[in-house]
């Protein structure tokens, strides 16, 4: 273990050797622009570079993601003093042309394009959680603290009291953003007041939604701020032991995160003594076994326990028998990064932000039917229609709207009439969908909606864990029953058991996942029945009454 | 229906009360619903629950209706609150209890006639019980190996219902862990030792629990002919009252020991 870092001088040596640069290219190297070869642009940086014998002044940062990951690579010049450029689509061609023209020549190069500033994707939107990502290296702890990384920590400990902790994130109305949007204040006090002296914190990572990545890009992007979030967590509930579980599929997360922790325990801002206190947190990286059903808390915890991963019947409840029998506290990801913006501003602050019942902002990964795709960060209450038709610039192709899918496989579709919907826990819930974890899919009039609520449930069939009957054979049945209307061979039959069987399925499994499985099916049924019984091969019963 | 209040093995009296399908009874404290409904005379179906093991809650056909509940509970782990007002049939739950039967009619392959546990299964029973007399839902026919590799035991896959009463029996009550759940959704079938044939898990005591508390045929003695296997689930709950100092005389399903012999 290193000696204590101090904030302060990390943070002025950090500007003052940034100030000596005349150039900074900022290159995403999160894993949507990694995947279109945002490696190799970066490489053709700073070979460029360093021929021209300009590595003193000009720096190739790699980055976390800014958003636009439909235009990836992503390289961003910041000439000193001057307004940035962002370039897209950049390639290997595209970077010596930034490197000749920009980091070394006179200016903006015209081989590339550039993402215009005012983009709507861009200006619509409000970066709290986000705030770094994409401006910050985030495998360089000093990056972290030179933009104000760890400062909440130290405030909170230096010179709050856990209580005082508590009270502001109460104060705040934060929500938990995995889903279902429990005040995280009560959540922490539930922890807090447990009886017991072996109390963890746990970070739920283990995203799973298909096409849902906000809480991948925010620990690639960032990482330290969730450690930080969570260190927050574990001082404010008397834990002194912290998890974040990971799935698997997220590589670059599980090492940028356990970089962050050995850099962070380096400058012993977790471990033992953290600024010089007799603070204690110690925190590990667990990685899930490729099961969706492991971000539900008690699956979860089955798993870092190193066992199946199959929910267990709550009460208790995780706060009061969790790990190892300890109280155990689970927050999500992006909840957690939510804290230390919280902790520097006040909660005043983070009220004035979103609506009354849902503060703050929320990230969403905007994916589906829409001209510009990708991840955004938008004040809560903001309307469906806002954010697919100004910031996703609507539907290309000469297509049409036809439904909006939130919460992934467990959430509902939003049709064209409900686009005004402010977006928020209760709205969505009216709907018959949830805000979920934050994917947001755009199907246009060229999606057959039965083949779409098949898919989702053919998702959940190969998800369930088995424990519970309505949702091991249930979801196999429902698979079956979409199938055969598809395929147009069901009738009126068929339908009617594919409703009942989603209401057993609803009320009586064991966790979220089979609780809400049906949930596109509903929602779809509701929306576009019609679409439903185009495809049977019989008229409705009361119309053959006396008949077959 | 009226509940005479009984005294449990400690002398403590009932005192919780809990309104029971519209009648007024008294729990004990801490009492699952199901406890108290049993002790009183009403029938809630179960299948994954047997006295003496833990709670598992995965068939899900012991869901009943508590006023104030948005959800259904689930009788064999909830514990009775006082004032508590509980509904164990009404026509959703017995739609939901019939759907749930017939899901797990559709999963395996439960051929009555050719069965070793037909006229005392408790799958056959629950079909029966909740009125499920066809099956609408599409057949699996699952194609799941026989385990017959143990000298004494065999395991037929096929008319698993994944209630785990065995994988509990041999854990907790024989401290063997032979049996375990592989895969996930509808690809989880019954392991034993380390998905190895039963016959050469070392760890197997050839104690026979798993056999006694099997709810269909799915486990069996070997050389049982359809319709002679008789399970002896009570044999667990006897063996923990046993254990735990609290046995009361032994009721039914048991016979190799008349009950005269084990009442305290």
């Amino acid at each position: 273990m290193g000696a204590q870092i101090d904030l302060d001088a990390v943070r002025d040596g950090e500007l003052g050797a940034r100030s000596r640069r005349t150039h900074r290219a900022l290159v995403c190297s999160s894993t949507g622009c990694l995947s279109a070869g945002a490696a190799g642009v970066r490489a053709a940086l700073k070979a460029d570079v360093e021929a021209a014998e300009q590595s003193e002044t000009i720096q190739i940062v790699p980055t976390g993601c800014r958003g636009i990951c439909s235009r990836g690579p992503l390289v961003q010049v910041e000439p000193r003093g001057e307004d940035p450029t962002l370039y897209q689509h950049v390639d290997t061609d595209g970077a010596h042309a930034i490197a000749r023209d920009h980091l070394l020549g006179e200016g903006v190069t015209a081989d590339v394009e550039v993402v215009a500033p005012n983009l709507p994707f861009l200006e619509g939107q409000v970066k709290v959680v986000l705030a770094n990502a994409g401006r910050i290296d985030p495998e360089r702890l000093e990056d972290s603290v030179a933009a104000g990384g760890y400062r909440a920590l130290h405030t909170a400990i230096t010179s709050m009291t856990p209580e005082q902790v508590l009270d502001q994130i109460d104060r705040s109305g934060l929500r938990g953003r995995g889903g279902a949007g429990y005040p995280t204040g009560r959540k922490w006090k539930l922890l807090a007041e447990a009886p017991g002296t072996d109390k963890v914190v746990v970070a739920n990572g283990d995203e799973g939604d298909p096409g849902a990545f906000m809480d991948r890009t925010i620990m690639e992007s960032d990482p330290h701020r969730v450690l930080e979030g969570l260190a927050i967590a574990g001082y404010a509930t008397g834990a002194e032991r912290g998890f974040l579980f990971l799935r698997a599929e997220y590589p670059l997360a599980i090492e940028r995160l356990e970089r962050a922790i050995r850099a962070a325990k380096r400058g012993r801002l977790l471990g033992k003594g953290i600024f010089g206190t007799d603070v204690t947190f110690n925190l590990e990286v667990r990685v899930g076994a490729g099961a969706f059903v492991c971000g539900e808390e008690t699956a979860l915890l089955a798993s870092i326990e190193g066992r199946r991963g199959t929910p267990t019947l709550r009460p208790p409840y995780p706060t009061e028998r969790g790990l190892w029998g300890q109280p155990t506290m689970i927050n999500n990801v992006e909840t957690l990064a939510n804290i230390p913006p919280i902790i520097n501003r006040g909660p005043e602050w983070f009220r004035s932000l979103g609506t009354e019942e849902s503060p703050g902002t929320k990230v969403f990964a905007l994916a589906g039917s829409l001209t510009t795709t990708g991840l955004i960060e938008v004040p809560m209450g903001i309307s469906l229609r806002t954010i697919v038709e100004d910031m996703g610039e609507g539907v290309p192709g000469g297509r049409s709207f036809k439904a909006a899918q939130t919460g992934g496989p467990s959430g509902g579709c939003i049709p064209e009439r409900f686009l005004d919907t402010p977006v928020d826990y209760e709205h969505l819930r009216a709907l018959g969908s949830m805000m979920g974890s934050g994917g947001l899919v755009v199907i246009d009039d060229s999606v057959s909606m039965p083949e779409f609520a098949r898919f989702y449930m053919e998702f959940c069939r190969d998800e369930s864990c088995g424990k519970c009957v309505p949702c091991r054979v249930g979801t196999v049945e429902l698979h079956a029953l979409l199938d055969r209307i598809c395929q147009g061979t069901g009738r009126q039959r068929d339908l009617r058991h594919l409703e009942s069987l989603c209401r057993t399925v609803q009320a009586t499994s064991l966790c979220g996942l089979g609780q809400s499985a049906p949930n596109p099916v509903v929602s779809t049924l509701e929306h576009f029945r019609s679409e439903y019984e185009a495809l049977l091969t019989d008229v409705p019963a009361a119309t053959t009454r006396g008949g077959s | 229906m009226t509940a005479a209040p009984t005294p449990r093995p400690g002398g403590a009296r009932p005192s919780v009360p809990v309104t029971l399908d519209g009648t007024d009874v008294l729990a004990h404290e801490g009492e699952t619903i199901l406890a108290l409904a049993r002790r009183v005379g009403v029938p809630i179906p179960t299948l994954c629950q047997l006295d003496g093991l833990s709670v598992y809650g995965g068939c899900r056909l012991c869901s009943v209706e508590v006023a104030g509940e948005h959800r259904l509970p689930l009788a064999c782990a909830t514990e009775v609150v006082p004032e508590m007002e509980v509904r164990t049939t009404s026509p959703t739950l017995a739609n939901h209890r019939r759907r749930i039967v017939a899901l797990l009619f559709a999963e395996g392959s439960h051929v009555c006639a050719a069965c070793v546990a037909s006229g005392a299964c408790e799958l056959q029973d629950l079909a029966s019980e909740n009125g499920v007399d066809h099956i609408s839902y599409e057949m699996t026919f699952p194609r799941t190996p026989v385990d017959a590799s143990h000298p004494k035991f065999i395991l037929d896959r096929d008319r698993c219902v994944l209630c785990t009463r065995c994988v509990r029996v041999c854990d907790e009550i024989e401290g063997a862990h032979v049996w375990d759940i592989a895969q996930r959704g509808n690809q989880a079938h019954l392991i034993a030792g380390m998905d190895q044939p039963w016959g050469e898990v070392s760890s197997c005591t050839w104690c026979g629990k798993c056999v006694a508390v099997c709810p269909t045929g799915a486990l069996a003695w070997q050389g049982t002919a359809p319709g002679e296997l008789h399970a002896d689930p009570g044999l667990i709950a006897f063996l923990t009252d046993a254990r735990d100092g609290t046995w009361d005389d032994r009721a039914g399903g048991n016979e190799r020991r008349d009950d005269e012999e084990v009442a305290p």
